[in-house]
């Protein structure tokens, strides 16, 4: 598992880099109806994009692709096209999705711990796969809980059930529990919708620290959210990605006119 | 119509009715409870728990009995356990809804409607003569096994199929297989509805006469391997209370019966609670 800082390139910098994730023409239905409709969209590596769009519009759809959780769903196809991470096609035959999902986290939007308490929470992910040195799962759980402002509230009761903790707490400790699997992308869905305002202020905090380490993206119906948070956003609606780019850009002078509508508040 | 009675009145005759049902209910069970214990409970000292029967049991106590019921009951649970849990664990994790898996469950149904006098014949039949194992707690614990397999096996996967999606969900996306998921999250989080069915099994197999007298034997001796037969306290209640032996040793095994089966189900209950404040 790489992290890597150091080749982190400026988004928008050009030449463009290679993109960390590439969703490439992707097309997927439930039972026939479909989600989305020959999406491409580059990920860049060490940036973070916000993926905006009203409900049913597929963001959701999207990130469960990239992490191949949609194998899940039932009545879920990939008709067309596919994602790449680095050099890896997602949808290889040989491809282990375990593996991918270790490589991409993953955080819900609403908060989703485990019935076992905060430490085993955070360390379920690296004992999964194949840590079994407590000192070192110990180094893991802190540094995931510094690393989602969490630490100071918890350290003293790490062994309590997680489900005792506030819902901002939890959802923290929900990305702590991606981080101490050491993805190399973490996707957020609506990482804040079930929140109170204090609450989302704190997991925006952590995100903004996360940046420098990770590949980000977030799923936001919040226009505003986007806007503060990301660098570059992409619009989806109805499954078709309507534009993506610089976020300042998206928002001062988007593209397309059903953009400006969306960002403007005049539907979704 | 005309209304021959009040609604206010007519109200209070449906409570009352309602009421008397539910109180039936309870007096029912506190009646059989306070005979068995009320005739039995002057039997039961130390003597008569810890010491063999003489004179085939109009005399002394009940030792072997409770090693035996013991015996056959634990190991009817010991077999029993994984193959429920087991297959239920295969019905809504590993597979999905098809013609194999109605196939599965009306199958473990029929099973839990065959009367258990059956189930002895079968496993007299099956266990003590075609496989030749004879009267033995071995016999007898797979027979009960056989019986309880579905109880254990319903209420197991109402357990499972009970635990959150997004507990899966959380599970597979920090990358853990299915084998760890299931371990490792829906299985602990199902434990008390399994334990539940555990002890559902437990009780219906440490009561059971029909099943185990043909199978497990009425010897009186303690068994000392899974070869030697055994008889259950049932058993032994059947037999006393039969032949006419003697009545209050009748009544003195049945109200050990009755508080062992309380018993189980308070410690079981203790346990759960337990659990359950670690967890949430």
């Amino acid at each position: 598992m790489t992290m890597t800082v150091g080749d982190a390139k400026p988004p928008g910098g050009s030449p463009e880099p290679r993109p960390k994730v590439l969703v490439d023409r992707l097309s997927v239905e439930y039972d026939g109806t479909p989600a989305l409709k020959g999406v491409t969209l580059p990920i860049f590596r060490g940036e973070v994009l916000a993926i905006t769009g009203p409900g049913r519009s597929g963001k959701t759809t999207l990130l469960r692709t990239m992490n191949r959780l949609i194998d899940r769903t039932r009545g879920a196809k990939v008709v067309d096209g596919t994602v790449r991470l680095d050099d890896s096609d997602v949808f290889d035959a040989d491809a282990d999705p375990c593996l991918i999902r270790r490589r991409i986290g993953m955080v819900f939007a609403l908060p989703t711990p485990l019935p076992k308490s905060i430490y085993d929470n955070i360390a379920f992910g690296p004992r999964v796969a194949g840590t079994r040195d407590s000192d070192r799962l110990d180094e893991i759980v802190e540094k995931a809980l510094r690393d989602a402002v969490l630490w100071d509230e918890v350290n003293a009761r790490l062994h309590d059930p997680a489900l005792r903790l506030s819902g901002g707490q939890q959802q923290r400790l929900c990305i702590a529990r991606a981080l101490a699997q050491q993805p190399e992308v973490l996707l957020l869905d609506e990482p804040c919708s079930g929140l109170d305002p204090i609450s989302t202020l704190k997991i925006e905090e952590a995100l903004s620290a996360l940046k420098r380490d990770y590949t980000i993206v977030l799923v936001s119906h919040n226009t505003q959210q986007a806007a503060r948070a990301s660098d570059r956003t992409a619009f989806l609606l109805m499954g078709e990605l309507v534009e993506h780019g610089p976020t300042g850009q998206v928002f001062t002078n988007p593209r397309d006119t059903r953009t400006a509508d969306y960002i403007e508040g005049r539907f979704g | 119509m005309t209304r021959w009675i009040n609604v206010e009145v007519r109200h209070r005759i449906i409570v009352a009715g309602l009421w008397s049902a539910a109180a039936a209910t309870l007096a029912v069970l506190a009646l059989i409870i306070g005979i068995v214990l009320w005739n039995g409970l002057p039997m039961i000292t130390w003597s008569f728990l810890l010491e063999a029967p003489k004179e085939m049991g109009r005399a002394g106590g009940i030792f072997p009995a409770i090693v035996g019921t013991v015996a056959v009951t634990l190991l009817a649970i010991i077999v029993a356990t994984p193959i429920g849990v087991g297959s239920a664990v295969y019905l809504t994790e590993y597979t999905s809804e098809s013609f194999l898996t109605r196939v599965i469950r009306f199958g473990a149904e029929c099973l839990s409607g065959i009367p258990s006098i059956i189930f002895g014949l079968f496993g007299f039949i099956f266990f003590v003569i075609q496989l030749r194992m004879g009267w033995s707690v071995m016999s007898g614990g797979l027979t009960l096994a056989v019986m309880i397999l579905p109880t254990i096996m319903r209420t197991a996967e109402e357990a499972v199929k009970s635990v959150p999606e997004s507990y899966r969900e959380a599970s597979f996306s920090t990358g853990a297989t299915r084998w760890q998921t299931v371990t490792q999250v829906v299985l602990p989080a199902a434990l008390p509805g399994i334990v539940t069915g555990i002890v559902l099994g437990i009780g219906r197999g440490v009561g059971e006469t029909a099943a185990v007298i043909f199978t497990a034997g009425s010897s009186l001796h303690i068994p000392t391997s899974v070869f030697s037969p055994a008889r259950t306290m049932a058993v032994h209640f059947y037999i006393l209370a039969r032949e006419g032996l003697s009545m209050p040793h009748a009544y003195g095994t049945a109200a050990v019966l009755v508080i062992l089966i309380l018993a189980i189900n308070v410690t079981a209950n203790w346990l759960m609670l337990r659990f359950r404040a670690k967890t949430s």
